[in-house]
């Protein structure tokens, strides 16, 4: 099935208070944005979201349960599920497109896991951007002190920083160097009431894109020339009790082509070990004996379809990989991968 | 599904998505998957293990003392090596690293 026929499916995550709903509200104005489905989850027992967005009425499904997350996975599996279901008899509109909004204190990971691997799911969707509002007020804190909001971050694939209009210069821009040290990968917007909104850079250009395929890895490729500017004032002395002073991102490079097989058991078996730790990795490979470059895309213990490129986007034909991790050593993630890809075939 | 055994094929792993072709010294599915075992055994012998191929549709995994187990794909091969041996396989251990340097070194 080509990738096209899949419907993407966007996560839209964020610390409590840091404007979800309000962004997701303002994302479904979009024309463009006109046939999505939109799964929200409350927490507590004032389902504030879902009054919010009541007007979208045929189109949300409210999930019955606290939080989406590993406990209730079954109960997001069964709501996508019922709302395709619905789309294919014709009950509902045929949406091209699912929104799915956490509470501020979900762990997305197993929201991309439930798209991304259960067995019915995975055969009509595709995990498309995730997107992460951090609050410029509170994001700096809730950052340093809510593991959550620090892993909310590092899983991003766009990052939204909001309610600018009302903190100082000064708060924003420490919080977008915070960032850039966090996810280097992700492109960071700034919004406002008064700011316009891109939805197709926000949720539409993705991996999957034939038309933004090329740019989204140039993007995350970008991190290596910005390597040399990771040491910013204020993180010449990091807490180390702080949640997110344990991540980093890092891109290797390997000059002489990788093997596949071995590369294969290598990550295998570096997500089974760290994959809790191993927040993102991304990567554009140059695999012996194949013309074009093929893309890696993982979070966590989930790792996406390798994807082929028909060119390489530049004269540059080196592997470039972007790990997030947290806690795990860069040099011993590029010893261990170098000793590693020595041993297949390729290399002999 | 095999005709013979009735065992129904479950290599589901990003390794070996639809759509992904390689190129080169194992060009074949069939070639592909006895190169897996290949390069597998040169990191698994470390740790005692070995992995054989079982009718090109599972994998064997076994100890020294013969304890075996059957699996599906690399995540499980993991996974069981990790219920064998009462810990994980870490790719990051600096003795296992430098044991495979040594290798490559030597051949």
């Amino acid at each position: 099935m080509p990738e096209t026929a899949f419907i993407p499916v966007n996560v839209i995550t964020g610390f409590l208070g840091s404007g979800k709903t309000t962004l997701l509200q303002r994302l479904l104005g979009s024309p463009e944005l006109a046939d999505t489905a939109v799964l929200v989850n409350e927490f507590g027992e004032v389902g504030l979201d879902h009054h919010l967005l009541r007007r979208l009425d045929e189109e949300i499904v409210l999930l019955q349960s606290g939080c989406v997350c590993c406990t209730i996975r079954g109960d997001l599996s069964t709501a996508i599920r019922d709302l395709y279901g619905r789309r294919e008899r014709g009950e509902i509109l045929a949406f091209r497109r699912l929104v799915i909004e956490t509470t501020g204190l979900a762990d997305p990971v197993p929201i991309l896991s439930t798209v991304m691997a259960e067995p019915v799911l995975r055969h009509h969707f595709r995990l498309g951007n995730v997107v992460v509002t951090v609050d410029a007020v509170n994001g700096l804190s809730h950052l340093e002190g809510q593991e959550e909001s620090a892993k909310q971050a590092a899983v991003a694939d766009r990052i939204v920083i909001t309610k600018t209009d009302i903190a100082s210069r000064r708060e924003v821009a420490a919080l977008r160097r915070r960032l850039a040290r966090l996810n280097p990968a992700a492109p960071t917007l700034q919004t406002a009431p008064h700011l316009p909104l891109d939805p197709d850079l926000l949720l539409t250009h993705d991996l999957y894109e034939l038309d933004s395929r090329s740019e989204e890895v140039r993007r995350w490729l970008a991190i290596e020339n910005e390597q040399g500017s990771s040491s910013l004032p204020d993180d010449r002395h990091i807490d180390v009790n702080r949640h997110d002073a344990r991540i980093q991102a890092f891109c290797l490079r390997f000059e002489r082509p990788l093997d596949w097989t071995a590369f294969g058991i290598w990550l295998t078996m570096l997500l089974h070990c760290h994959g809790s730790n191993v927040l993102r990795v991304k990567g554009m490979l140059n695999v012996a004996a194949n013309p074009g470059p093929v893309v890696i895309h993982g979070v966590q213990h989930l790792v996406h379809p390798p994807d082929h490129l028909l060119e390489w986007p530049d004269d540059d034909h080196s592997s470039r990989i972007v790990f997030i991790v947290k806690g795990l050593s860069r040099d011993m993630i590029e010893r261990s991968l170098e000793a590693y890809s020595g041993l297949g075939a390729s290399s002999q | 599904m095999c005709g013979l055994c009735g065992v129904l094929g479950n290599e589901a792993d990003w390794t070996h998505a639809p759509g992904v072709v390689f190129f080169g010294a194992a060009a074949t599915w069939r070639a592909q998957r006895l190169e897996r075992v290949r390069v597998a055994n040169l990191i698994l012998t470390q740790f005692g293990l070995s992995l054989a191929d079982w009718e090109g549709t599972k994998y064997q995994l076994s100890n020294r003392t013969g304890r075996t187990e059957i699996v599906d794909n690399w995540a499980q091969v993991w996974q069981a090596a990790e219920r064998i041996l009462g810990r994980a396989c870490d790719p990051l251990d600096p003795l296992l690293v430098a044991r495979l340097e040594r290798f490559e070194r030597e051949d």
